[in-house]
């Protein structure tokens, strides 16, 4: 059995073998508070909270994580708060959900604690389903057992002895650290009957998702627990309320839950001291895209989206000027240039049209086509729409081939007044947040690029350079007329004697771009 | 194509998942891991043993199909020897995905989806495997590749053959 004395042990002898360990490997710097942080120019303006152990410690090491200080916030909780003591201190935090919404951690669990039940459930939400986006993923692989300890307390302080862990199939490194993580907390007295000793017991279950993007709903995700189809329910009731087989439930996100433990060992004060006054603590982004340094960037919140981007991402890749940057995926919106010095928190970028999400960022530069980015998330969208509501599985869909008639050079008067129609409808009428938000990329562009969107429709032009339908293929002047070109050409469309310069005939060209690929001078232009 | 599914010579396959059955039987919301054992042990999910479970965790076949065609991760024909998933997430588009694919399409004789008949190779499209910062990526099996340009599947694909 863990008792206090033990886990202390266990954190002496590991701490200087892992100091040890890390001085060899030089990646890390140890401070004088103890604190051990990540050297290099990429994490100095970064604050690391919920990555504190990422690339620190070893994921299969659960001594490794004692050593930091790990499960001390469970010990501290079990022996020294109530249940109401827990809940209000992380009321006090005023952490939000990192999953996107923002709502307050402390008040689900109050809600959840009211409830007389003989059962209640704790879930973490691992369905990371954003495309680029990976900061859960890099906390489950790199620390999962930050995340098994905020269940545990989370379990404790709504009444819960029951967890489930609702992680994609897409991840399968982070399927195989957890299962290791969660039999070494069993074995260790951290998980199961009467932990340290209590009365309190919590068991964590690992349940897998199968590819379906609106799983990250929390009803979806439960009626998938549950071995159904992953359709949002009509949410009579909140799910602390009646969630899991109809019972209490907490559903909260990784990243939130990384942050908890370390709340209950600094206090709900500091944390508060990160950040901003409405959005206190750190959000992890994927800063991704054209940017020079991709990665994962933990910072305050209210850093601008411009230092982020800059100072920490070193800038756009290629040279190339930014255009946008897109949060909140599928759901979020296309912020431009001019709005780079934005602070990123929740409000702030709700402002603007876009949303925090749950931290994915993607950088795009001058050669990427707005209308064609809106596109891709609508197909996102219509394919992983479950077709419970008609606003989202008939509205995505007729706006994704409005879309696409617009990037394939067919748009007409009338298409851009027809989007922003339908995304009312859909945005007001669909059940659940999947639908509500899926035409914020139509709508975001709308507001900041339309006059992209006006290009396609009136000039059959994409200013971008991007949409494949509307390019003209251009032999210039620097053309040497060495006949490359018009031998590969699979329509035999471009003509031009030796040595002098060739000419497309393009009302013949399919676009397939041979020409432009086997010119050795670099002649062949779209424009 | 039509691939047939042996009953005789998965036999022992069989045996086995019915142990899985036996032992998670009782277990609350016990069909995802079900379907999930079964493709994990079969490589997909042959119609057979769709009605095995059906019989035996006492499911309509329909409500099973239901939810096995609900999520994309189940698939009803085999999968290749090799599965070529290709992340078709945001980064990885702006970075050139869609090239990439087409590539392999063309490289293997074969759509997106689907699995060459000789059962070497099979191409996936999938949701964003978060390995972004590598974009554009593809995994064969539990191999990644990443920042890969469309000259360079051709090599990739020759080392499977």
């Amino acid at each position: 059995m863990m008792t206090l004395e033990k886990l202390r042990e266990i954190k002496e002898k590991t701490r200087p073998l892992l100091e040890e360990r890390l001085k060899k490997e030089d990646k890390t710097e140890i401070r004088e508070d103890g604190s051990i942080v990540l050297k290099g120019d990429y994490y100095k303006k970064q604050l690391r909270v919920a990555l504190r152990n990422c690339e620190i410690i070893k994921p299969d090491s659960i001594d490794e994580y004692i050593a930091l200080d790990g499960y001390s916030a469970l010990g501290k909780v079990l022996f020294e708060m109530t249940p109401e003591e827990v809940i209000n201190t992380m009321i006090e935090s005023n952490l939000r959900g990192r999953g996107g919404a923002g709502f307050p951690t402390g008040r689900k669990w109050r809600e959840a604690f009211k409830y007389d039940s003989d059962k209640k459930y704790i879930i973490c939400n691992a369905d990371e389903g954003d495309p680029g986006a990976f900061m859960d993923r890099s906390i489950l692989e790199g620390d999962p057992h930050s995340v098994l300890e905020g269940m545990a307390i989370a379990g404790y302080a709504v009444g819960a002895d029951q967890g489930f862990i609702y992680v994609r199939a897409e991840y399968p490194l982070a399927v195989k650290t957890l299962k290791a993580a969660i039999e070494q907390a069993k074995e260790y007295g951290l998980l199961g009957k009467n932990i340290f000793g209590t009365d309190f017991s919590f068991d964590i279950e690992l349940r897998l998702g199968a590819g379906a993007f609106v799983c990250g709903e929390g009803t979806a995700l439960m009626e998938s627990i549950e071995g159904r189809r992953g359709m949002p329910r009509v949410k009579i009731h909140r799910t602390a309320h009646k969630g899991l087989w109809g019972k209490p439930t907490i559903i909260n996100n990784v990243e939130t839950l990384a942050n908890v433990p370390i709340i209950y060992q600094k206090g709900a004060d500091w944390f508060r001291s990160i950040g901003t006054e409405k959005s206190p603590g750190t959000k992890v982004f994927a800063l991704v895209g054209k940017v020079k340094e991709a990665g994962l960037v933990e910072v305050p919140m209210g850093m601008t989206l411009r230092e982020i981007v800059f100072d920490i991402g070193g800038g756009v890749a290629d040279g190339k000027a930014i255009k946008a940057i897109q949060t909140g995926g599928p759901s979020g919106g296309c912020i431009p240039a001019e709005l780079l010095d934005t602070p990123v928190d929740f409000e702030s970028l709700d402002k603007i049209g876009s949303i925090m999400g749950s931290g994915g960022m993607v950088v795009m530069d001058e050669t990427d086509c707005m209308v064609d980015i809106a596109r891709f998330f609508l197909d996102f969208t219509v394919d992983e729409s479950c077709g419970k509501c008609v606003p989202c599985r008939e509205g995505t869909k007729r706006m994704l081939e409005i879309l696409e008639k617009i990037t394939g050079g067919n748009g007409e008067e009338g298409d851009i007044e027809r989007l922003e129609s339908l995304a009312e409808t859909i945005s007001s009428a669909s059940l659940c947040g999947l639908g509500q938000t899926a035409s914020n990329p139509v709508t975001s562009t709308l507001k900041y690029f339309r006059d992209e969107y006006i290009a396609h429709i009136k000039e059959k032009r994409c200013p971008a350079g991007s949409c494949q339908a509307l390019l003209e293929y251009f032999i210039t002047e620097d053309c040497i007329g060495c006949t490359k070109c018009a031998r590969n050409c699979p329509v035999t469309c471009i003509s031009g004697k030796v040595k002098e310069r060739h000419v497309i005939d393009t009302s013949r060209c399919i676009k397939c771009g041979t020409c432009k690929e086997v010119c050795p001078v670099g002649a062949v232009i779209t424009r | 194509m039509e691939f047939k599914f042996d009953m005789e010579k998965n036999k022992e396959k069989i045996q086995e998942y019915m142990n899985f059955i036996d032992e998670n039987r009782d277990k609350p919301g016990i069909l995802m891991p079900a379907l999930q054992e079964a493709q994990e042990k079969f490589g997909y999910l042959p119609a057979e043993i769709l009605e095995l479970i059906s019989k035996e965790l006492n499911i309509p076949l329909a409500e099973i199909y239901g939810v096995a065609t609900f999520y994309s991760q189940f698939t009803f024909i085999p999968k290749g020897e090799n599965n070529i998933s290709v992340c078709l997430g945001t980064a990885c588009y702006v970075k050139g995905a869609e090239k990439i694919l087409e590539e392999l399409e063309n490289v293997l004789g074969i759509k997106s989806g689907g699995t060459t008949p000789d059962l070497k190779f099979s191409i996936t499209p999938t949701r964003c495997v978060g390995a972004c910062g590598l974009a554009p990526v593809i995994n064969i099996n539990d191999e990644t590749y990443g920042k890969l340009k469309v000259e360079d599947i051709k090599g990739i694909i020759e080392k499977y053959r």
